[in-house]
């Protein structure tokens, strides 16, 4: 089964970061505090739903829908 | 260290860990703007006086959240950090970190402390933190990362007095690195280093990460370097999640050890901000009125200041030219020079109050809500969330929203952005506004209260917003990079306003916005006095003998006489020459001489079309400039068909046609200087001209055939 991504998380929804599934941008996300064991949860979305703002590492991050679909969470 | 000695310290630090409010605390209004040499960021540095009488010269390098820049501005810190040879190189880094989100503004602190710089770790927002529940002990933290850490407050500016004690007892050079990174790349780094006599093996390995970024090495090398990495084998990216899992490792332990989390009560009042601020709905009612409000007050509140600048300058006009000696000089100064000054200092009330509210939205944390609610709205037309803030900023003025575009970390969207900004309508499109309306439209109310010469100056800059958006959304179809698009943006807690850095802010932009567009104008008034003064023939030199007999032949009376003969000066000069022979091309605009010989005066700057129109109109100079020149062009017939020129599809096609051409030296000259190079600005030009030129045809033939 595929593992869900953090743009898959429903608003107020915790979960844990397993990894990633993008070659580009996790080094950014790492630097900025998404490492895998971190918890991460999802805010709230603009209205469009895209962005989406998070909760990790005692911030607030907001990062594009395609951005979030790199994030893989633990089940 | 000596008494005369100067102390270089940078101040380094993530974005919205305060540290430009700690940059304003320790140096003041002692401070300045620069460049970096070779990029076009601007470079803030400041002097301030240590205990002991030591000079320190602080550099305040842009917020980043690590050395591996993503943006033209966080190149900066990157290729003053990793270059000890450069003139700026710091003796000593402070790392300004926000206490409250300690593990990411660690981050970037292990990074610059493995370069080998002495480093002290400023912890600011201590306050904050502890609202939150966190204590941290900062003896604790000291003693494990073997550097000084002082516990500061970038608003009162408690704790000051501590650093600058710090910086005045000398830092030593750290011991030991945080993160071996000779685990990674031992052989690559050992060459590197030993080829450029780095002081450290980070220093050699972030040379080896982004060795096609810096531009500081020297090129033979710098293909030393390149082709040993080849050889050895390169995997900066396995090599750089490395170094930040190890990095963050570190961190956590350390966190763990002095950091206390206690259970607040305490709620989070940014989350309940932001349930209003991101709202489906009322969150973008809530950023048009602030918008709209922020306009209204650009356009009341300036309305004094303004007045007060344009009198107190067409004074100093007449007093220049009543007080020199009659002669060229007197003229220059008085009808070229001053003019063409009074014509920039004029926006500085506007481009100081929108920059006031412009650092109010980011200083509070609410502009990253705004760029977080439109990125979505923004992007299928080649733009970027971050987009909003040089769009906003260009209704003042294109040149410090062009340089807002810095922030822009693609340079796709960075380029699509300023091309399309001189789109909005800036200030000074104005004056030429409001009296076209005035001209076209009935001052008629409708329902007793809007003003239907207000819609359409509202429609204008409606249609100047639409225009950039459409304009953007071609440019996206044309300009592709390879390039990924990145927006990950953190999202800063609200905060009041610290009304110093909204003063230190309009100040700054205000200054930057005369010297930048006032060098460019001043220059070019004195072409354009040039040539609106002197023309072939004897006609500019015989001009009073010529006017007196036409008055005389057609029997009107003298009583208007100087500004007859400045009306006949400016048709026969260079300017109105030029102006004549451009009219067959702007004839089928609905365009004749006149407005030819004021689109080619305002080439430079838009807002000259009302002082040449005052000329052309032989108007002598008074304080009802506007209403006056109004009633000229009004009363202006075609001289064949003897209607009125200024029918309502001139006006209209004259109104488009400023509204959509490029006609700013500074602006062009700011793109010259943002792009690097004269390709863009060119094609910005020509596009803009096309694109005005087209439209104001389109308007005019398709409304001249129903007139």
């Amino acid at each position: 089964m595929l593992s869900r991504t953090a743009a898959e998380l429903k608003p107020g929804e915790n979960a844990i970061i397993s990894g990633f599934n993008s070659d580009f941008i996790y080094l950014k996300l790492m630097e900025m505090g998404c490492l895998p064991g971190e918890t991460i949860r999802l805010n709230f979305t603009a209205p469009l739903g895209d962005p989406i703002s998070y909760d990790i590492a005692g911030y607030n991050l907001s990062l594009r829908k395609s951005e979030a679909a790199c994030i893989l969470l633990q089940s | 260290m000596s008494k005369n000695s100067v102390l270089k310290v940078a101040l380094a630090g993530n974005p919205n860990s305060g540290k430009s409010s700690l940059f304003n605390q320790l140096t003041g209004l002692n401070q300045k703007v620069g460049n970096f040499p070779g990029v076009t960021v601007d470079k803030y540095t400041g002097q301030c006086r240590l205990p002991g009488g030591i000079l320190v010269e602080i550099t305040d390098l842009p917020g980043c959240y690590s050395l591996y820049p993503r943006s033209l501005d966080e190149q900066v810190v990157s290729n003053l950090l990793l270059n000890p040879e450069h003139p700026e190189y710091p003796d000593v880094v402070v790392i300004v970190a926000d206490a409250s989100n300690l593990k990411r503004n660690l981050f970037l602190f292990t990074q610059i402390h493995d370069l080998g710089v002495p480093v002290i770790l400023a912890l600011n927002m201590v306050d904050i933190a502890e609202n939150k529940g966190i204590s941290i002990k900062s003896a604790v933290l000291a003693k494990t990362l073997k550097v000084p850490v002082v516990n500061i407050n970038g608003r009162t500016g408690s704790g000051l007095d501590l650093l600058k004690q710090q910086l005045a007892d000398g830092v030593l050079p750290v011991s030991g690195v945080v993160t071996d990174v000779l685990l990674y790349a031992k052989k690559q780094i050992q060459f590197t280093r030993e080829l450029l006599l780095c002081k450290s093996d980070y220093l050699a390995y972030l040379i080896n990460q982004q060795l096609d970024v810096l531009n500081f090495i020297d090129p033979v090398k710098k293909a030393q370097i390149k082709s040993f990495l080849e050889k050895e084998g390169i995997d900066k990216e396995k090599w750089q999640s490395r170094e930040t899992t190890d990095r963050y490792s570190f961190i956590h332990k350390l966190t763990t050890q002095c950091i206390e989390q206690n259970h607040t009560t305490g709620k989070d009042l940014t989350k309940s901000i932001d349930k209003i601020f991101t709202h489906k709905i009322f969150g973008y009612i809530i950023f048009a009125a602030l918008l709209f409000m922020v306009f209204q007050a650009i356009f009341t509140w300036a309305i004094a200041p303004m007045d007060w600048i344009d009198l107190r300058f067409s004074q100093l006009s007449a007093f220049t030219a009543a007080q020199l000696p009659e002669g060229v000089l007197n003229n220059l100064l008085s009808e070229g020079i001053l003019p063409g000054v009074a014509g920039v200092v004029i926006f500085i009330p506007q481009i100081a109050i929108l920059f006031a509210f412009i650092s109010i939205l980011e200083e509070t944390g609410y502009m990253a809500r705004v760029v977080f609610l439109m990125d979505r709205i923004l992007r299928p037309f080649g733009l970027n969330g971050r987009s909003v803030v040089p769009l906003v900023s260009g209704v003042a003025c294109a040149i410090p929203a062009i340089m807002a575009t810095r922030s822009i970390g693609n340079w796709r969207e960075r380029l699509i952005t300023i091309f399309v900004t001189p789109l909005m309508s800036c200030s000074a499109r104005l004056p030429v506004y409001t009296i076209l309306i005035s001209l076209m439209i009935p001052d008629i109310y409708l329902w007793g209260i809007l003003g239907i010469q207000g819609l359409t100056l509202l429609a204008m800059y409606a249609l100047g917003l639409c225009m950039a958006i459409l304009s953007a959304w071609i440019m996206s179809k044309l300009v592709h990079t390879g390039e990924k698009s990145i927006f990950i943006m953190e999202l800063p807690t609200y905060k009041m306003p610290r009304w110093k850095n909204v003063g230190y802010t309009m100040y700054e932009k205000s200054s930057t916005f005369v010297i930048e567009a006032g060098k460019i104008i001043l220059a070019i008034s004195i072409i354009l006095w040039v040539l609106a003064s002197y023309g072939p023939g004897d006609k500019m030199h015989q001009a009073e003998e010529i006017v007196a007999e036409q008055l005389a032949i057609q029997n009107r009376p003298m009583d208007n006489f100087d500004a007859e003969v400045a009306a006949f000066r400016l048709e026969n000069s260079y300017a109105g020459i030029f102006g004549k022979s451009i009219e067959p091309a702007i004839a089928p605009l609905g365009f004749d001489w006149k407005i030819g010989i004021a689109l080619i005066t305002s080439f430079a700057a838009r807002e000259v079309f009302v002082g040449t129109m005052a000329t052309i109109y032989s108007i002598e100079s008074g304080d009802d400039d506007r209403g006056t020149i109004r009633s000229r062009m009004r009363e202006d017939k075609d001289s064949e068909t003897g209607k009125p020129r200024y029918t309502i599809p001139v006006s209209l096609s004259l109104l488009i046609f400023y509204a959509f051409a490029l006609q700013c030296m500074s602006t062009i000259a700011v793109v010259y200087r943002e792009t690097k190079g004269w390709k863009w600005p060119l094609i910005q030009l020509l596009y803009l001209t096309l694109l005005a030129y087209g439209s104001s045809l389109l308007v005019f033939q398709t409304l001249n055939s129903f007139y």
